[in-house]
This record gives structure tokens, C-alpha cells and sequence, in this order.
């Protein structure tokens, strides 16, 4: 790799770090309620739809608010699909959707994963895809949003027995967060060149005299939000790799910051919400080191060539170009593919199926941690809390006192909730994923480690609600579709639930004053215990499998067996 | 400053081991086991490995599975055994405090003044019950004096020679079992039933059929089920995943590798850490009526101090005569002098002290008629009529009113020097004594309290590690603050009554901390039950000891300090084993998986980063590692970890870089050299 690939990846980490705190301290004024700017049109929607907004739930309401709300979404969404034959915007003449593709479609969707076992530009009408897939993509990303705020605020508040209003923490993230950024990004990637248009698809003839039915339709609004809300369904099926998805180098970088961005900025929200900034630096440093290493590893596994190839007479230079835009090259492929699964986006530049053995262990892996690293917005930072109260404690009895995060006791009850939640992870990868493998070997496209990374990657995705695909795996088979339904179903709902349930327990404890005998959770050493809790319990889980899978793969690559 | 251990048990001392490692069999009986989840998983799956070899006997892993089976069983013993241990050691610990107790007789009486007496075995006697103790009996059982006064050895339970008096009413009522009337006749009402004296109460504490788990204990061991429920799915799917690359997994592999990556190590030693805090606590002669309260120990952030007894000597020392302007210090001291002289208490021999050698006073002239009035917290002073000269001496007001009487004036006029040196001595931390000859007033004794040597450095590290320090005094703020400067404390309460003792604790619980606090008088019940953790002293009265979660029998005040420090390290060797356990999973991964997969996928030789003989030796060592360093630890859990008081930061740092990276490093050299072993043995 060369000068200008570290330097693009100088410019992605500089760009994510200084929007960490403008983001983040924006976000906490508008949960807090100091930002009330939209208020003309916030308050008649709330009395609208009946919504007493001065009223906070109890953690248990806070969730069932929750749970009905995105029941009612998933229901809408799979209504849509069923009969978007006989509903307007629909010039390609899409049929109705199969139920049990509209069953994962609707999951895929309401979870935040958007992990699509359909082609976008083959399947779903234009009206299915603007008032379905993108208004999930942003009630999806507000739900996670709302369910760390909650947390947040169990944490910040002492002896309360509340944590929130769900339907006003729905509506502030979608109104004074993901609206204004979403419609801004949708204006800068039309002058990028995206499509945003209700056109019939075009038929063209190419210059070698093929015709070719060229797709398109409101793109970049459904782009914009995918990217943000770490969504990442993308409007076409090879996503953004494709031309009218991903326009330019410049969309390219933007795109990129746009992943991340609000998971970033979301640990500076948290910091500033319990009122210590250096303990949202702490997060942010923990995801950040976890994400340069992998993206290290990522990029210089990317930048090796194939041997194979190499043996048969290419530059070994080049490095390993399979399944990649010459438009992105490594760097940028490499940078895409990392932050898209560090942060439960799902969108890929390039096909993650071909990358080097080494190159596609990292995504899996910043998946298999549980998408912590970063992850998706809200989800991520919900999801690394917990990895906090592990590593609270397992080490901070050390100091010999009860362990405590931020003035809160971690007792049984906590960390009942936080091993519920971990737990998850490995039932939906490992157990389902086994189903899958028992079930329906057939739709595993290559033998040996190769195939097994397939499968495993799929579920990951699915558990970790991240969305990308391995490709190589067809998903869209009656049991896949409901294996992959019910990863995404426990990987959101069953640790929503146990976290908001922290939120309620949190909330409701006294808060110790901090003191020399306190255990620090800010600063280096922490980060380090954190990231190393993560790597033991989240990551050793999978080692079994990874060895079966891209481990050996990379191994029996130096000795010149290819899958 | 450092815990200081008095009598100290061998760690392993032989009757103990012989009676452990039965117990540690006695322990496999599944309802006992249950308690432990972590050790019941490797006991069920040690039964199924023996299945399954009986099953397999002959075929090609059978030499491995007949000994994976084995120390499978050993992991469930050498973790039984700790546990073992720790009881014994416990048992032995509470019961040289029960000392003789059994067999005592006890008579038994009908009312207070009955004359007639009935005996009856000690362990027969009900609460409520009368008993009467006369010189030279054992005391039968815990009760409170209702009638008489005693001199009482209780050497058996402190330790401490001197005869202690109690008696009936007031705060020196309660007596204890196995402690003996050296004079005197007293009635005792028994206050516990058998087996639920404190001692009784401590014995079942370190037993197992009673022991409750603590709360932390509680929620450690959520983290382990949690934990060994993730590896019990990794174990259970891998043979599907597995079956894709075609490999086949031998069943005692997968058994190994589950049992390797659970946490037995911390799930073995966990209740004998847990005996072991207790047991540490019981050789300072403290008794815990719970585990939950030496838990609550390592957590207090505010240390509630009495002044007298654990900051400043408990008697003060005359350091100065303040004569008024028109008086002569000689006067002063002579006046002093003679009030003092029939003055028992160390104040007033103190004064005598001073007198003599500053002025060099002889005794009082024979046949002088000395009438000696003794204090009296009504008067609020004390004195002498010599040959009908009146001196007193007291409290500057109560001293100020008698003058006022005497010379016939309304009380109130006071002159101003004396308020000046009055002042002047509070403000250095002093308590004022006014003298007065008739209607007179001479001047002023200083009397100062005296900081106990060392005590100004503890608060400093109990600082550095984050607790806050309050003393409490009856004394007026002004005294109190200079007291509480000079010995270094954060904060203090004058003018303390029992009710405002309770109030401060509420204030800073309600602002989340923890506080503790000793007492001895009946009126400190309430703020000892109050107090997460209330040391009564056993010289106190019975409902004291009832309120408080701790006694001490002792009634050393200043033992708060190492409880605190005793319930730190409690929790410190739970962590930092958790830590360690946790940590070893990474070499036990690295000395598995490629055993497991070598058969299907050679390439994986990679991985095997300790060179392992062979997959059968790599599987053998990290089992027998696994079962083998429970043992190692066992001296660990039972002595606990090193510990120096320090900031929480100084303490992650210094525990992390043991245990976190020890245990990460340890099993890699451990294994390895296992592994030599049973090669060089031809094992595998």
C-alpha cells in the first residue's frame, strides 16, 4: 500500500475524532432537553399522537413502549412487502415478496440489521423501499439510540425510578438527529451524483452493443439514512460498490464517516450525560484501539497478494484486488470493510467473501465481539456498557471493594442482565448457525474452511444485527430466512430488554461519591482491561470456530491450498 | 502500617489435612455439590468421561481417557479439599474461643432471689433462662447480669489477663459463655438459645451446611455459570461446525475442552476465600454474625471514630497550671494538688504528677481533716474540704455557679481572664478544669488529650485509599477541632449524643456511602444497627451486641481499622483469582484447539505455540494444569493476597500485572512443563 492509502486512513481517523465531540455534545443537549428548537413541531406531534411527554416510564413501560412500537413496524413492513404488487409506486412491477423473505426482510429491517437475502433493484417496489426499508432504517437506528439513553440515564441519576419517555427519545433522535443530518447528507451525495428519482428503469444499449436495464429510483435519501443510522441495506444489491450507491472518491470518504460517526459520537453524549467527560473518552479510546488494530490487519492482510496469483504471474505489488472497485482500491476498501462491521452497518465497497483469508477474519471478528467497536448507533454503545460491567466486575474486586461503575454498585442482579446479554452472542452465531450448517448444507457455496466461514459469517452478521454479507451463502431459502430471522430477533431484543432492565436498576441505586478507594474506569489502564475482557470473553468464545474457519484457511494459504 | 496477626494457625497442619481430605470425599454427595455450579458441571462431566471409558475400554484413546477421567475427579476433589480446609481451619479457630464451654453446668434458678438452685447441663439451657454464678464457676452461657456485681476472668475469650467487672444494670452487663466468676455472685438471664450464641453463630458461618453465600458471592458466582453456559455452547456446537471440514472430535476431547475453559479455578476456591476472611477475622478475636458484614467491611467509605480509646490515649494528662492575673501558679497548683490527691482516675493523678514536679509538693500534713468530694455528673465537679477551706474543682460553669453561690452572688458574672484561659485551652484541643478556694477563683488546669502514637500516619493511608475519617466527641467543637487537627482525621462530631451519632450515619448513607462505626453503651444500639457495619465491644451491654453486625471481643475500638483492611483482602483475593482464572483460558485455547483439529487440518501445527508433544499429551496436560493449580492456590485463598493499603489505582495496577498478565503467562510455562512430564513418563 502506498502513501496516499495511510493517508486516507489519517484523514477518516481525524475526521471521526473531531465530530466525536460536536456531535456528541449536541446530542446530549437534545436529550437532556436544552436543544428544543424543532419544539413548534415536536409538541402537536406528541399531542397528536396522545404522547405525554413530562411523563417518564419505569424501565419495564420504557421497554414494552418499545417492544409495541417496533412490533407494529415489523408488522407494517411485512404488510407492505406482501402487497406491494397492488400498491402505487411500483413502475418496475414488483410481485409480492415470499412470506418467509418478507418475514427476515421485516426483522432484518426493525432490528437495524438490513441484512437483505433479496436483490434491492429485483425485489422491491419503489414505495416498498422508500415509506418500509427507510423509515425502519430510521425508527430502527432512533430505537437503538433510545435504549442507550436510557442506560445513560440510569447511570447519571441517583435513586430514580425512571429513565425516560421511549416515544420522546424516538422522536428527538429522529427529529433533531437523523432527519437534519439524513437530508443534508442526501443533498451532498446528489451533487456527488446519485439518482434520486421515481423513473421507470432505464434499458441502454452498452458500447459493445448489449442492451442493459439500468436501475434506479430515490437512492440517495435511502442512502443517506442507511449510512448514519448504521443501517446499510443497500437500494442495490451489490450495495456500495456500486456506482450509484457509492458516486465518487469524496462520497467514498463522506459515506465512511457517516458509519461511524454517531456511534462515535454517542460515547461523548454518554460522557457528558453523567457528567465526566474522560469516561466517554475511555470508550472511545477502547473502540478506537480495537478498531486500528483491526483495520492494521485488515489493510495489510489486503495489501499481501494471493501467492496463487502471484505464482501465476502478477504483480505481487498489487496486492489482493479480488472482489474490489478499482474506483476504492485497498486502503479504502480495507478502511469500509472495517468500519462497516465495527460499527453493525452492513454496507460493503467490495465483496468481503474475497478478501485474503486474514482480510476477512477482522470483519468477522469486529462482529463477533459483539459489535462494540463502535457499532451500530445506539447498539453500540448499550452493548460495550456491558462488556464495562463485566470487566467492573471481574477486575474491580481487585481494589478490594464492591466493583462500581460511576458511583453504581455492580451486584448480581447486574451482572445477571450483562450475562444474559452476553450469552445471546454465542446462541445465535454458534447454535443457530450449526442449524444452518445440519440443516441446509446445500446452500453453502465452497467446501473446507472456506464454506464454514460463509455460514459463520452469515450468522454473525445476523446476531450482531450488522447486515453485511460474506456473499458465497444463499440466505434466501425457507429455513435460512428463519434461522437468520430469529439471530436477529435474540441478537436485538434479548439484549434490549436486559439492558433497559440495567437502565431500571441503575437508576434506582445510590450513587457513591468517587474517591482514591474508587476504581478508575477512565484512563489507559482501563482501556486496556476493558479491551482485554472483550478479547477473552467476547472473542476466545469463537476461537474454536475461526480455527475451522479463516485461521486455517490463511494457513493452508501459505501452502498453496486455495478454497 | 500492617495487619498485625496474632496467633497464627500453620497453614497446614496435619490433623486439619487428614480431617479434609475425607471431607473433601464426604463433599461429592451431589446435594452438596449443587451449591457450587462451576464443580458440579466438572463432576457431571467427570461422571460421563467415566462412562464413556467404560464404555470405550479398548479402543484407540483409551490410555487418555481412563486418565482425563481421573483428573477430571481430582479437579472435583483438590476443589472439595480447599473448601476443606478452609472449614477446618475455621472450626479449629472458633473453637479455641468456645473453649470450655461444653460440658459447663449451669444452675438454674426460678426467680432473681431464689435461694434454691437446680443444675442442668449448659447446652440444655433456653433463652430467658436464670442462672446463678458464683466465684469460681464458668459462666454457662451469653446472658446479661440482672442482679449482682462479679469480677470475671475472660481470659478463655480475649486473651486478656485482668479480670473484668460486671454487673447488673448500666453498660457492663453482658457476660459470655466459657468465661469464669473470679468473685462475687451474680444472676445471669441467658440471652441465646443453644447453638445460637455468637460463637455458635460464627461456627456455623465457616461450616458448610449453614454458610449462606454473601452477595458478592452471589453475583461471582452468576459470572461463572454465565461464563460456563457460553462455553457449554461453544462445546456443544462444535462438533457440527467440526463435521463440515469432515473433522470428528473424540467426545473426551470436547470434555476437556470444557472443562478447561470453565472457570473451575476460581469456582474451587471460592467459598474457601470466602472461610478464609471470616477465619482471619476470628484470630483478631472479632466475631462476624455474617458473612455479608466482612463484605460490607471492604466497602466503607467513612470511618466513624471515638475519640477516647482509638485516637487519644483514654485518659488526658494536666500539661499546664493557668493561674488568673491576681493568683500565684503556686497557689493554683497547691490547691490543685490537694483536691486531687484522693482522685483515683488518671486525670487526676496526672494533676498530682504535675503538681509534685513543678512545685515539689509533700503529702497533705497528718491529721489535717480532709473531706474528699468525688464527681458527680450532676455537680460536674470534685474536691477536697480541708481544715473547712473548700476546694473545688470542674466544669467552668458548674465551678462558676458554686462561686457565684458562695459569695452570694447571681450566678452568671464569670471575669474575663478566666474565660481567656478557658478559651485559650479548648482552642488547643485541652479540656479546662476550673479551681476555686472557697469563693476564689484561682486558674485553670490544662488537660490535654494525648494523640496515640502512629495514629496521625493511619489516617494518612486510610486517606490515600479513600476513606474518610470522622471523629466523634462529646467535646465542644472548639476542643474537637483542635484534636482533630492534630491527629490528622477529615472530619469530626463534637458535642456527640447517641441520636446525632445516628443522624450522621443516615446523612452519609443517603449520599451512597458506607459507614462503620463501634459502640459499646445501649444507647449506641441504634446507630450500631444502623451502621453497615457496627463493632460492638464484648465489655458492652447486651443490646449493643445484639444491634452490631461484628463483636469484638477485645472491645478494642481501634481494631475498626484492620476489619476494614480484613474485608479489603477478602475481596481483593476473590478478584484477583477471578482474574487469574479467567486469564488462563488463552494458553488452555492454545494447548486444545489444535489438539482437536490436528487430525483434519495439519496446518493448525501453527497454533501449537508451546511445541506440545502430541495431541493426546497436549489435552492430558491442560487437564492435569487445570487440576493442579487449584491446589497450587489453595495456600493463596487461604492467606489471601498480598496486601498494602494503597490508592484503588496503585491496587489495579499492581493486581493487574499479577494475576491479569500472571495468569495469562503461567499456564503457558505450566502446561509446557507438564507436558515434558508426561511425555518423559510416556503417558500419552
Amino acid at each position: 500500500m502506498d502513501a496516499a492509502g495511510i493517508l486516507q486512513i489519517l484523514i477518516y481517523i481525524v475526521l471521526i475524532t473531531a465530530l466525536t465531540p460536536l456531535l456528541g455534545g449536541y446530542m446530549a443537549k437534545v436529550f437532556e432537553g436544552r436543544s428544543r428548537f424543532l419544539g413548534w413541531f415536536e409538541r402537536p406531534l406528541y399531542r397528536l399522537c396522545g404522547i405525554d411527554a413530562a411523563r417518564e416510564q419505569h424501565w419495564s413501560g420504557y421497554a414494552l413502549s418499545l417492544l409495541a412500537f417496533n412490533l407494529i413496524g415489523a408488522l407494517v413492513l411485512f404488510g407492505l412487502q406482501r402487497l406491494q404488487g397492488m400498491l402505487p409506486l411500483n413502475p418496475a412491477e414488483m410481485a409480492a415478496v415470499p412470506p418467509d423473505l418478507a418475514f427476515n426482510t421485516a426483522v432484518s429491517f426493525m432490528t437495524n440489521t438490513n441484512w437483505q437475502s433479496y436483490g434491492g433493484e429485483s425485489t422491491m417496489s419503489y414505495l416498498t423501499q422508500m415509506v418500509g426499508l427507510t423509515v425502519q432504517n430510521f425508527v430502527s437506528a432512533a430505537t437503538g439510540v433510545a435504549v442507550a439513553v436510557a442506560l445513560i440515564r440510569g447511570f447519571a441519576r441517583t435513586s430514580a425510578r425512571t429513565v425516560g419517555n421511549f416515544y420522546v427519545d424516538l422522536v428527538r433522535t429522529t427529529l433533531y438527529i437523523l432527519l437534519p443530518l439524513s437530508f443534508l447528507a442526501a443533498l451532498f451525495l446528489v451533487w456527488q451524483g446519485m439518482p434520486q428519482n421515481f423513473d421507470t428503469y432505464t434499458a441502454a444499449t452498452t458500447l459493445e452493443g448489449a442492451s442493459q436495464v439500468i436501475a434506479q429510483g430515490p437512492v440517495a435519501s435511502q442512502v443517506a439514512i442507511k449510512q448514519i443510522g448504521s443501517n446499510g441495506g443497500g437500494f442495490f444489491n451489490v450495495k456500495s460498490a456500486h456506482p450509484f450507491e457509492n458516486p465518487s472518491p469524496l462520497s467514498n470518504l463522506v459515506e465512511m464517516v457517516f458509519i461511524l460517526m454517531l456511534a462515535a459520537a454517542l460515547t461523548n453524549t454518554f460522557g457528558r450525560m453523567v457528567k465526566d467527560q474522560r469516561q466517554g473518552w475511555a470508550i472511545f479510546a477502547a473502540m478506537g484501539l480495537m478498531f486500528l488494530v483491526g483495520l492494521g490487519v485488515a489493510t495489510w492482510a489486503e495489501a499481501q497478494a494471493n501467492p496463487a496469483l502471484v505464482a501465476a504471474g502478477m504483480d505481487p505489488l498489487m496486492g489482493n484486488m479480488e472482489g474490489k472497485e478499482v474506483r476504492f482500491g485497498i486502503a479504502n476498501s480495507a478502511i469500509w470493510a472495517t468500519a462497516t462491521t465495527a460499527a453493525s452497518n452492513g454496507s460493503v465497497n467490495a465483496m468481503h467473501d474475497s478478501f485474503m483469508p486474514l482480510g476477512g477474519l477482522v470483519p468477522m471478528i469486529n462482529m463477533l465481539l459483539g459489535e462494540v467497536i463502535f457499532g451500530g448507533v445506539g447498539a453500540g454503545l448499550y452493548g460495550m456498557l456491558i462488556f464495562v460491567i463485566v470487566a467492573v466486575f471481574i477486575a474491580g474486586l481487585m481494589v478490594g471493594r464492591t466493583p462500581e461503575y460511576l458511583g453504581k454498585k455492580i451486584e448480581a442482579r447486574e451482572v445477571k442482565l450483562a450475562m444474559l446479554a452476553v450469552l445471546i452472542f454465542p446462541l445465535g452465531v454458534l447454535v443457530l448457525g450449526a442449524a444452518s450448517l445440519l440443516g441446509a448444507p446445500a446452500s453453502v457455496q465452497d467446501g473446507g474452511p472456506h464454506g464454514l466461514s460463509e455460514v459463520l459469517y452469515a450468522f454473525t452478521s445476523a446476531t450482531a444485527n450488522n447486515g453485511s454479507a460474506f456473499a458465497g451463502w444463499t440466505g434466501n431459502t425457507l429455513l435460512n430466512n428463519t434461522l437468520q430471522g430469529i439471530a436477529m430477533l435474540l441478537g436485538r431484543f434479548v439484549v434490549i430488554i436486559p439492558v433497559l432492565a440495567i437502565a431500571g436498576a441503575v437508576a434506582a441505586k445510590k450513587t457513591v461519591p468517587p474517591s482514591a478507594g474508587t476504581f478508575p474506569t477512565h484512563g489507559w489502564l482501563f482501556v486496556a482491561l476493558l479491551v482485554s475482557v472483550i478479547l477473552v470473553v467476547g472473542g476466545l468464545t469463537f476461537f474454536p470456530v475461526l480455527a475451522l474457519g479463516p485461521i486455517v484457511e490463511q494457513l493452508m494459504l501459505g501452502a498453496g491450498t486455495l478454497f | 502500617m500492617s495487619i498485625h496477626r496474632p496467633q497464627d494457625l500453620a497453614l497446614f497442619d496435619g490433623t486439619i489435612l487428614g480431617r479434609a481430605a475425607k471431607d473433601a470425599v464426604a463433599k461429592l454427595d451431589p446435594r452438596q455439590l449443587i451449591k457450587n455450579p462451576v464443580m458440579f458441571a466438572t463432576a457431571v462431566v467427570a461422571a460421563l468421561a467415566t462412562i464413556l471409558t467404560a464404555r470405550d475400554a479398548g479402543s484407540a484413546h483409551f490410555a487418555t481417557m481412563v486418565q482425563v477421567s481421573a483428573w477430571l475427579w481430582f479437579t472435583v476433589l483438590f476443589a472439595n479439599f480447599a473448601e476443606a480446609i478452609a472449614e477446618g481451619r475455621g472450626k479449629a479457630q472458633a473453637n479455641a474461643l468456645r473453649g470450655t464451654k461444653t460440658g459447663t453446668v449451669a444452675k438454674t434458678i426460678a426467680a432473681v432471689d431464689a435461694s434454691r438452685h437446680q443444675e442442668l447441663p449448659a447446652g440444655q439451657l433456653r433463652a430467658g433462662d436464670l442462672v446463678v454464678c458464683e466465684a469460681g464457676d464458668t459462666i454457662p452461657g451469653d446472658g446479661d447480669v440482672v442482679a449482682g456485681i462479679a469480677t470475671i476472668d475472660e481470659s478463655a475469650i480475649t486473651g486478656e489477663s485482668a479480670p473484668v467487672i460486671r454487673e447488673s444494670g448500666g453498660d457492663r452487663s453482658a457476660v459470655t459463655g466459657g468465661t469464669r466468676v473470679v468473685s462475687d455472685r451474680i444472676v445471669v438471664r441467658i440471652t441465646a438459645d443453644p447453638g445460637a450464641s455468637f460463637l455458635d453463630r460464627m461456627i456455623a458461618l465457616v461450616e458448610g451446611a449453614k454458610r449462606q453465600k454473601t452477595p458478592n458471592e452471589i453475583a461471582l458466582t452468576i459470572l461463572l455459570v454465565g461464563m460456563s453456559l457460553i462455553f457449554l455452547i461453544v462445546v456443544a456446537t462444535l462438533p457440527a461446525w467440526a463435521s463440515y471440514s469432515g473433522a470428528a472430535i473424540p467426545m473426551v476431547f470436547l470434555i476437556a475442552l470444557f472443562v478447561t475453559l470453565i472457570p473451575t479455578t476460581i469456582g474451587g476456591l471460592l467459598s474457601a476465600i470466602g472461610i478464609a476472611g471470616m477465619d482471619r477475622l476470628v484470630k483478631f478475636n472479632v466475631i462476624a454474625k455474617s458473612g455479608r458484614s466482612v463484605e460490607a467491611a471492604g466497602d466503607i467509605d467513612v470511618l466513624l471514630l471515638d475519640k477516647t480509646g482509638t485516637i487519644t490515649l483514654g485518659a488526658r494528662q494536666a500539661a499546664e497550671f493557668i493561674p488568673l492575673p491576681s493568683v500565684n501558679e503556686r497557689d493554683l497548683a497547691e490547691a490543685a494538688f490537694l483536691s486531687s490527691l484522693a482522685d483515683e482516675t488518671p486525670e487526676g493523678k496526672s494533676i498530682v504528677a504535675l503538681a509534685r514536679s513543678r512545685f515539689g509538693f509533700p503529702g497533705p500534713a497528718a491529721g489535717a481533716a480532709m473531706t474528699f468530694i468525688p464527681f458527680s455528673a450532676h455537680t460536674r465537679m470534685s474536691g477536697v474540704t480541708i481544715n473547712g477551706a473548700e476546694i473545688r474543682k470542674g466544669a467552668s460553669d458548674a465551678i462558676a455557679a458554686y462561686v457565684a453561690e458562695k459569695a452570694g452572688r447571681i450566678p452568671g458574672g464569670v471575669p474575663k481572664e478566666l474565660v481567656q484561659a478557658v478559651e485559650k485551652v479548648g482552642k488547643a484541643g485541652g479540656t479546662p478544669l476550673v479551681v476555686a478556694k472557697g469563693e476564689r477563683l484561682l486558674g485553670v488546669i490544662h488537660l490535654k488529650d494525648i494523640i496515640k502514637p502512629g495514629i496521625r500516619e493511619r489516617f494518612a493511608t486510610l486517606r490515600a485509599m479513600g476513606i474518610k475519617t470522622v471523629m466523634i466527641t462529646g467535646d465542644n467543637p472548639l476542643t474537637a477541632a483542635a484534636i482533630a487537627a492534630e491527629a490528622g482525621v477529615d472530619d469530626f462530631l463534637a458535642e456527640a449524643t447517641p441520636e446525632k451519632k445516628l443522624e450522621l450515619i443516615r446523612d452519609y448513607q443517603k449520599g451512597g456511602r458506607l459507614v462503620a462505626m463501634c459502640g459499646d453503651g445501649s444507647n449506641d444500639a441504634p446507630a450500631l444497627a444502623q451502621a453497615d457495619v457496627g463493632v460492638a465491644m464484648n465489655t458492652g451491654t447486651q443490646a449493643a451486641r445484639e444491634a452490631g453486625n461484628m463483636v469484638d471481643l477485645e472491645s478494642d475500638p481501634t481494631k475498626l481499622i484492620e476489619i476494614v483492611m480484613i474485608g479489603k483482602q477478602l475481596l481483593m483475593s476473590r478478584g484477583s483469582l477471578t482474574t487469574f482464572s479467567i486469564a488462563n483460558d488463552v494458553a488452555k485455547y492454545f494447548a486444545i484447539i489444535p489438539a482437536l483439529f490436528l487430525a483434519s487440518y495439519p496446518q493448525l501445527q501453527t497454533l501449537n505455540v508451546m511445541g506440545l508433544a502430541s495431541p493426546q499429551s497436549a489435552i492430558l496436560s491442560a487437564i492435569i494444569f487445570n487440576a493442579l493449580i487449584i491446589v497450587a492456590l489453595i495456600p493463596l485463598a487461604l492467606k489471601g493476597v498480598a496486601y498494602k493499603p494503597a490508592s484503588a489505582e496503585a491496587l489495579l495496577k499492581r493486581n493487574l500485572l499479577v494475576y491479569g498478565l500472571g495468569g495469562l503467562a503461567v499456564p503457558f510455562v505450566g502446561i509446557k512443563l507438564i507436558d515434558i512430564a508426561v511425555a518423559a513418563l510416556g503417558l500419552a
